[in-house]
């Protein structure tokens, strides 16, 4: 495998990890909480409905990324109004945000654009384009670390940065601050919160809050920041379902979300990047095998082939004071 | 010391707590009515009452999760509201529930400083939790160690860290509720040391339970309540357990369970080298032998999870095994898991410990809960697989005269009864049955005094009827009072047996602790 191949590998990796790992971080706040979230799917989907649309009407991307995270957010209120004030089952109202997205998405999309549940083609400031970090154009002459700063490191667009830097921030969050040590305790032993004299409702709801804002901002990495360059039709793939199954992976750490949403990416280029390949020149592997790699490890990951993963205690569970 | 206290519980200090005709009630259902309650500084009160008497919400209500409808709270004299637990917690009063309120997978100072951190990192807040843990380790004799998680600790240090979390704090009014159900003996002897610590640095104590003798033995003065209302309130030195008990009760109650030396008979079961092992590996029963003889109660006393509730399940068929287990004379096959039924047709009753969740169907009606287990009996059916409803109703209405099960109304469900009354259709279900062993786990858990009397009569009924009996409780007394003999279990072996009139609580505690049998 020669270098440049390896550079092409891990930079495709890097653009295909950043959604899932926005969506992966969303959904560890929520689940560290205790509120299961498997509408992480929906919200990246309207988030990138609403990103999409408000930045063909704008034309800011700017603007579009805050429509996106306020779309996000208004389907996390609706689930967290579900699950946490009304106290219904948090699987079917995650599935029921799911529904409501895709449905919602290209409804409004074909009624607003009429281009069959698409949005208009974007372009320039309507688009989040790729930064070029200082120097990159002068140091890529260097040979090795200077085509991994300027190939690898610079050239992707502001989420990408956002999403990375929001694994330290989120570590240092959930283990270093106060309100880290509520959020987790809220998750094991909500009786333990309640007792301490803090709201177990309010601290649920601002995770799932936070949990909006990044699926929000996954979804608009998708619909601006992506070849896509506007939305389309359940864009997401299963994307949001793949982030789930990462966290699981990843047992609800940072650190993990990071190394498990790369590889989850990795499978992904690899699949793009391959087309198909031949074995011994006697068996050819299909596209569509590879393109399935990441939806075959989802499935193993989900049937708990890799390892045991303890989720949050009460993670699931509505609270109900008990007296 | 002693003309201290006594001052104490008169009134020329204000005291530390004091109630004014506290009421509240859920719909139609009056939980306090009218409750006056006042607690001095520097002294020990016992709140005795049956389950369902009001002690919790009353309890509820000072900590602020419930807001009373009437009344008056007043903390040092001074009139306050408590909204929320938050309030309550800065009006000094400090709560340690039956229920650890702990988060597992935190360290002791993580525990202690959620709630009250100092600011938004948790650094600092740790510090000093570190600090004030070591100085409140020292007065009161609470060591933990702070940076062991909660789940490698015994039950005995999480409860003093609720403790400590309460004086963390800065609690001035502690409120422990049922505190020694999850302790052994000595444990809870430590836990009264400590309580008699926190006393005499001038804390106010209010222990909740339903041990008379804790009462009789750690408080000062004692409110009973009973329907919702307190009914009286007496220093304990001017008391007596009987005196207690008929005052919750609101009759004469037999405390000590009447019953005739044993005359065991021929051997009905007989276990040999029982061996459990669970699904992580770790091994829950190693090597059990024991005997039961036809007319004799054998009692297996032991701290909750030492592998009581594995050999019950064992023997009552949901849980496979390694090892020989035989029923007058006859072997089971062990390796069949699910056999629930047929362990009840060969004569094993089953009263399973955690009757919610294994001894009845709560959202069902008394009388389908009156014969689950026994349902395929002949019986009960009719052709085709259809049930004999009329048989069914028959059996259960006839069960409720007998048992005097109230409500009078086989059709209400299981969820509507209280926790005695639920127990009886079980205990009937299961005696009725006429077995030849009868395994019972905690008999008398959340059930009412004027029920546990009437429990404890029918097991010794069917004893005298020459009838094997295996009790398990976690209930000392209770086991020393039912049983011919008893073993007590310790990390999943017997740590010793005993001729119940040749022992004691601290013999039984020591082997409850594993410890005694060693020595000999």
């Amino acid at each position: 495998m020669s270098f440049e191949l390896i550079i092409q590998l891990t930079d495709s990796t890097i653009r295909l990890t950043t959604p899932l790992l926005l969506a992966c971080l969303a959904g560890m706040y929520s689940e560290r909480s205790g509120v299961f979230d498997i509408g992480l799917e929906g919200k990246m989907l309207a988030g990138a409905f609403g990103a999409a649309a408000v930045a063909a009407v704008t034309g800011s991307a700017w603007i579009g990324l805050m429509a996106g995270m306020g779309v996000s957010v208004f389907f996390a209120i609706i689930h967290g109004f579900a699950a946490i004030t009304l106290r219904a089952n948090q699987i079917i109202s995650g599935v029921a945000v799911n529904v409501l997205a895709a449905g919602m998405s290209a409804f409004i999309g074909q009624n607003w654009f009429k281009m069959g549940g698409q949005t208009p083609q974007l372009s320039g400031s309507g688009r989040f384009n790729e930064i070029s970090l200082p120097l990159a154009e002068t140091l890529s002459g260097v040979p090795v670390l200077g085509a991994i700063y300027s190939d690898l490191i610079s050239g992707h667009n502001i989420l990408t940065y956002a999403a990375f830097v929001a694994v330290p921030l989120s570590a240092w969050v959930l283990f270093k601050t106060r309100y880290g040590l509520r959020l987790r305790a809220v998750g094991e032993n909500p009786g333990a919160v309640d007792t301490a004299g803090i709201s177990v409702e309010r601290q649920r709801f601002s995770a799932v809050l936070i949990c909006g804002v990044l699926c929000g901002m996954a979804g608009a990495y998708l619909s601006l920041g992506t070849s896509a360059a506007g939305f389309v039709r359940d864009m997401t793939a299963g994307k949001g379902y793949i982030a789930l199954a990462a966290l699981i992976f990843a047992k609800w750490t940072p650190k993990g979300a990071l190394l498990a949403c790369m590889l989850f990416g990795f499978l992904e280029a690899i699949g793009n990047k391959y087309q198909s390949i031949t074995i011994f020149d006697l068996f050819v592997v299909p596209v569509q095998f590879m393109q399935a790699l990441p939806y075959i490890l989802t499935v193993v990951i989900l049937a708990g082939f890799v390892g045991k993963a303890v989720p949050p205690k009460s993670g699931g569970v509505p609270y109900i004071k008990e007296r | 010391m002693e003309a201290e206290s006594e001052k104490a519980w008169h009134h020329d200090a204000e005291p530390a707590l004091k109630l004014k005709g506290i009421s509240k009630s859920f719909g139609p259902v009056k939980a306090n009515v009218d409750i006056d309650l006042s607690v001095a500084k520097g002294a020990i009160h016992g709140i005795v009452g049956e389950n369902g008497a009001g002690k919790s919400t009353l309890m509820s209500i000072l900590y602020g999760f419930y807001k009373a409808d009437k009344g008056e709270i007043f903390i040092d004299g001074k009139q306050i509201e408590i909204p929320d637990s938050n309030t309550a917690i800065a009006a000094g009063i400090g709560m340690v529930f039956q229920h650890f309120k702990l988060v597992e997978n935190f360290t002791v100072l993580e525990n202690i400083i959620l709630g009250v951190e100092s600011g938004g990192l948790l650094a600092p807040s740790l510090d000093q939790a570190r600090k004030t843990l070591a100085e409140l380790a020292d007065e009161y004799e609470l060591q933990v160690d702070p940076e062991a998680k909660i789940e490698d600790l015994s039950v005995g240090a999480q409860q003093r860290l609720e403790i400590l979390k309460a004086l963390y704090r800065k609690a001035n009014i502690l409120i422990l509720d049922e505190p020694t159900g999850v302790l052994t003996p000595t444990e809870a002897d430590h836990l009264f040391r400590i309580l008699r610590n926190l006393k005499e640095q001038g804390k106010s104590i209010i222990l909740i339970t339903h041990k008379l003798r804790e009462i009789m033995d750690a408080t000062d003065t004692v409110s009973v309540m009973r329907r919702g209302e307190m009914t009286d309130t007496v220093a304990t030195k001017d008391t007596s357990p009987e005196g207690l008990a008929e005052l919750m009760v609101g009759r004469k109650v037999l405390l000590k369970v009447d019953k005739a030396p044993a005359n065991p008979g021929k051997n009905i079961l007989s276990v040999r080298n029982l061996n459990v092992t669970d699904g992580q590996g770790v091994a829950r029963l190693k090597g059990i032998d024991l005997d039961i003889r036809a007319g004799e109660i054998l009692g297996i006393a032991g701290v909750a999870d030492n592998g009581q509730s594995e050999l019950l399940q064992v023997l009552g068929g949901m849980r496979t095994a390694e090892g020989t287990i035989a029923l007058n004379g006859k072997e089971i096959d062990l390796s069949l898991g699910d056999q629930g039924r047929s362990r009840r047709q060969i004569g094993i009753s089953h009263v399973p410990e955690d009757r919610h969740r294994m001894g009845m169907i709560m959202s069902f009606s008394a009388w389908e809960n009156s014969v689950f287990g026994y349902h395929n009996e002949p019986e009960y059916s009719r052709p085709l697989g259809l049930a004999n409803q009329i048989a069914i109703q028959n059996t259960s209405r006839n069960e409720f005269e007998r048992y005097d099960i109230r409500p009078r109304n086989i059709d209400l469900t299981a969820t509507f009864f209280s926790g005695g009354n639920q127990q009886k259709v079980v205990i009937a279900r299961e005696v009725e049955r006429n077995p030849d062993l009868l395994l019972i786990g905690q008999p008398t858990r959340g059930v009412d005094i004027g029920a546990i009397e009437f429990i404890h009569k029918q097991i010794v009924k069917l004893r005298d009827q020459g009838k094997a009996i295996l009790l398990v409780s976690v209930e000392l007394e209770e086991i020393l009072s039912l049983s011919d003999r008893v073993a007590v279990m310790f990390e999943g072996t017997i740590s010793g047996e005993r001729v119940t009139s040749e022992t004691d609580v601290n013999d039984l505690g020591l082997l409850m602790a594993g410890m005694g049998e060693a020595t000999t």
